[in-house]
């Protein structure tokens, strides 16, 4: 097959990029630990998630080391529960894992600016975990479409101070 | 739309072939792939103005310019109606005629019945106006039909039957379609014995069996699960389970959108550009590497779903990447197709020759600048790829700005622009309101980069797509590059460019359907040079549709196999979720 030089080049420069483009994946993953939502969550069920053994009435919880919290939250049609009439309340220097489950239709859990950003499908339980260095304020969007009422769905995590977080009246 | 010229009189062909230059026009060479064509194009691009209208209201609703036409709740059917008919009947309907036009025109013959072509016509046509009832009836209370579930319809929101019913009835027709395109090519073969596939149907014929194997994900979808739901013959669906037959087929319609326009950018933009084709083997390669990557990639629209583990997004990251491979190549050919060209017209330099283009020529400009905005719209879908970072744009606004550079430009201002070069050809009439057609692709342009850059922008911020009004009571996004209100506003004016393009499209082809044969010369013909390397420098095997059918299996059964087998492991209906009636 007759291949141009130039057609040579490129065709060997974009295979360079390809595997570029790959190996900044593969190093996420594997050098920096980015962790992806994937099925480690485990099924739960379609309609009533708490009622599954791996998943807990929504809540924060202290988590399997010191620092580490669990945080469950169940998405319905067009509420966070926590997250939206209050918020989810979180010490700075943390550790999380956000457990989020559906119990109608596919929602989406997305914490405005940062990377936690996972579908929530009945059935199953997404799990996201998260490191919290510093006190903020975040805003907590649906943003998969859910129904009519889809773009009321919102809701809020607050990163605390340590001083202010209150392990035994905050943690289930 | 219906045609005052479909029955070409003697008279008017005698003419024709004086107004036409030398050649015969191809309305009166082929009559029925030229009616076909018509057909198709005249439901492809009242689906492109309807679809145009209800972006316009949607883009003013959602940055609250304006909020006056509908109530937010309405809102999803009219995100709804833009996304199927835009991205399905626009599109599709533009790739079934031009798809009619180029076997007929390669082949050298018509297509072989006339009841059939219109049979597949007619059966794509049914089903997606029952589609669009389903849809606008959503705006009438009293009507029972509502399919607000937007263009992915996932499960378990559910629909009025009549949407699901209309998807499969036009689905059927599309594969008819393909089905009327590959006998006239056994018919062809039959003829010509040891000849190569000429390359405008070899394109066609890899297209349409990638959409075969595509397509088989959705029909599942539809027939055993979505429709049954909707009638009450079935309960419950497993959510996870239909939404990955959707991207199963979700990702590979993305390359049913954009074959048209690789179509059209190499074999027809070349000639426009005033030159030939640089190369007809990497054009084939390019095809048969569509064909086998783009089904077995669909988990990438998945990365941020629960209950698929991480090993089978990787693969499907990996693909994707591979997939940028016939991208990178087809930038290559056409730009350098399109630099022979500037040559051939006497352009000089290293980069002095883009000036000697034929830019007042709406074909070419269109091309030109839709390719151009592909460049820019690949690069950010290799930000989607990306498995890691995509968790910072997964759902926001920045998909959109993304797919309106790609399907809503390189494909869509692609169909535009040939469609200035073709539908003289298989009307016989001369573009009316020239004028127009030649500012249309800049206005085109200049809307897309306005409205795109700044869906980008908003999508770093977090700002969600597919909602009515985001704008929220809790929090506030803060823009990393320039400032939310500005973001609103360039995507406002944007899309009122975008609308205005559309219309002066409609307008010309309006204006060229109503106006009268056989007045002035018709300016363009069907005839295409020959590639500056040709068929014979390609190898055979390239031709052998069979062995890629096969390879595109395996890949697709490697990426799919265990995560589908596992997700009806525990049972097709498992986990269980009921409808929920939008």
């Amino acid at each position: 097959m007759h291949v141009h030089r130039f057609e040579r080049i490129w065709l060997v420069g974009s295979l360079l990029l390809i595997a570029l483009f790959v190996a900044t994946v593969t190093y996420g993953a594997v050098g920096a630990g980015y962790g992806m939502v994937d099925a480690e969550g485990g099924q739960v069920d379609g309609t009533d998630p708490t009622a599954s053994e791996n998943v807990r009435e929504p809540g924060v919880y202290n988590g399997s080391e010191d620092g580490h919290y669990d945080v469950y939250v169940e998405t319905q049609r067009f509420l966070f529960v926590p997250g939206t009439n209050e918020p989810i309340r979180v010490p700075a220097n943390s550790t999380v894992t956000f457990h989020v489950t559906s119990s109608d239709v596919l929602h989406g859990f997305e914490v405005v600016g940062t990377n936690i950003n996972t579908m929530t499908v009945p059935g199953q339980k997404a799990t996201v975990t998260a490191e919290f260095d510093e006190p903020a304020e975040y805003g907590i969007v649906c943003n998969e479409y859910c129904g009519s009422g889809h773009h009321t769905m919102e809701g809020s995590l607050q990163v605390v101070p340590p001083s202010e977080f209150n392990e035994t009246s905050e943690v289930q | 739309m219906a045609h005052a010229h479909d029955d070409p009189t003697s008279e008017n062909r005698a003419q024709s072939e004086l107004t036409a230059g030398n050649r015969v026009a191809f309305v009166d060479q082929y009559p029925t792939a030229a009616r076909v064509t018509r057909l198709c194009f005249g439901v492809s691009f009242t689906a492109l103005l309807i679809g145009a209208v209800l972006g316009i209201v949607q883009a003013l609703h959602r940055t609250n310019v304006f909020r006056g036409v509908i109530s937010s709740v309405d809102y999803y059917t009219v995100l709804t109606g833009h996304g199927v008919l835009l991205a399905l009947f626009f599109t599709i309907f533009f790739l079934s005629g031009v798809f009619s036009w180029g076997v007929a025109r390669s082949l050298d013959r018509d297509l072989l019945s006339r009841r059939f072509s219109l049979f597949w016509f007619g059966l794509q046509l049914a089903g997606a106006t029952a589609v669009a009832l389903a849809i606008f009836g959503g705006f009438v209370g009293e009507i029972p039909f509502e399919a607000d579930v937007l263009y992915t319809f996932y499960a378990p929101l559910q629909a009025h039957p009549l949407f699901y019913a209309g998807l499969a009835a036009w689905l059927v027709g599309t594969w008819l379609a393909g089905a009327d395109w590959i006998r006239l090519y056994v018919r062809w073969r039959r003829d010509n014995g040891g000849e190569r596939i000429p390359l405008q149907t070899f394109m066609v014929l890899t297209t349409t069996l990638m959409w075969y194997i595509a397509t088989l994900g959705v029909a599942v979808e539809v027939l055993v699960f979505l429709l049954p739901l909707s009638l009450g013959l079935i309960d419950s669906v497993d959510p996870l389970l239909t939404r990955t037959l959707f991207w199963y087929f979700g990702h590979p319609v993305v390359y049913f959108w954009l074959m048209p326009a690789y179509f059209a950018w190499y074999t027809i933009l070349p000639k426009l550009a005033g030159g030939r084709l640089f190369s007809d083997p990497l054009a084939r390669v390019v095809f048969v590497l569509f064909l086998i990557l783009s089904t077995p990639v669909g988990f990438h629209h998945q990365y941020a779903d629960p209950g698929i583990a991480e090993g089978f997004k990787f693969v499907a990251m990996t693909n994707t990447m591979f997939l940028l491979l016939p991208s990178f190549l087809t930038a290559f050919t056409a730009v350098a197709s399109i630099e022979y060209g500037a040559r051939q017209r006497g352009g000089k330099g290293y980069l002095r020759w883009m000036t000697a283009l034929p830019w007042s020529n709406p074909a070419f400009a269109g091309c030109a600048l839709a390719g151009l905005m592909f460049a820019a719209g690949g690069f950010s879908g290799i930000v989607n790829a990306g498995m890691n970072i995509n968790s910072l744009i997964h759902n926001t606004l920045w998909v959109p700005g993304h797919f309106h550079l790609t399907v809503g430009t390189a494909s869509a201002l692609t169909m535009m622009a040939i469609s200035y070069w073709l539908y003289p050809q298989v009307t016989g009439k001369r573009l009316q309101f020239y004028g127009l057609a030649q500012i249309q692709p800049y206005v085109w342009f200049i809307g897309m980069a306005l409205m795109s850059n700044a869906m980008h922008r908003a999508g770093l911020a977090g700002v969600p797509r597919r909602t009515a009004e985001p704008q929220y009571q809790q929090f506030s996004f803060e823009a990393v590059f320039g400032s939310v209100p500005e973001m609103r506003l360039q995507i406002a004016a944007g899309a009122l460019l975008l609308t205005i393009g559309a219309l002066l499209f409609v307008t010309v082809m309006a204006g060229t359907w109503l106006a009268e044969r056989g007045r002035g010369r018709l300016r363009v013909d069907s005839h295409l040079p020959e590639p500056i390397s040709g068929v014979s420098d390609s190898p055979r095997v390239l031709d052998n549709m069979k062995l890629w059918v096969v390879v595109a299996v395996v890949l697709v059964a490697i990426a799919y196999g265990f995560p589908i087998y596992s997700m009806l492991a525990d049972g097709a209906f498992n986990p269980a979720a009921p409808p929920v009636p939008v």
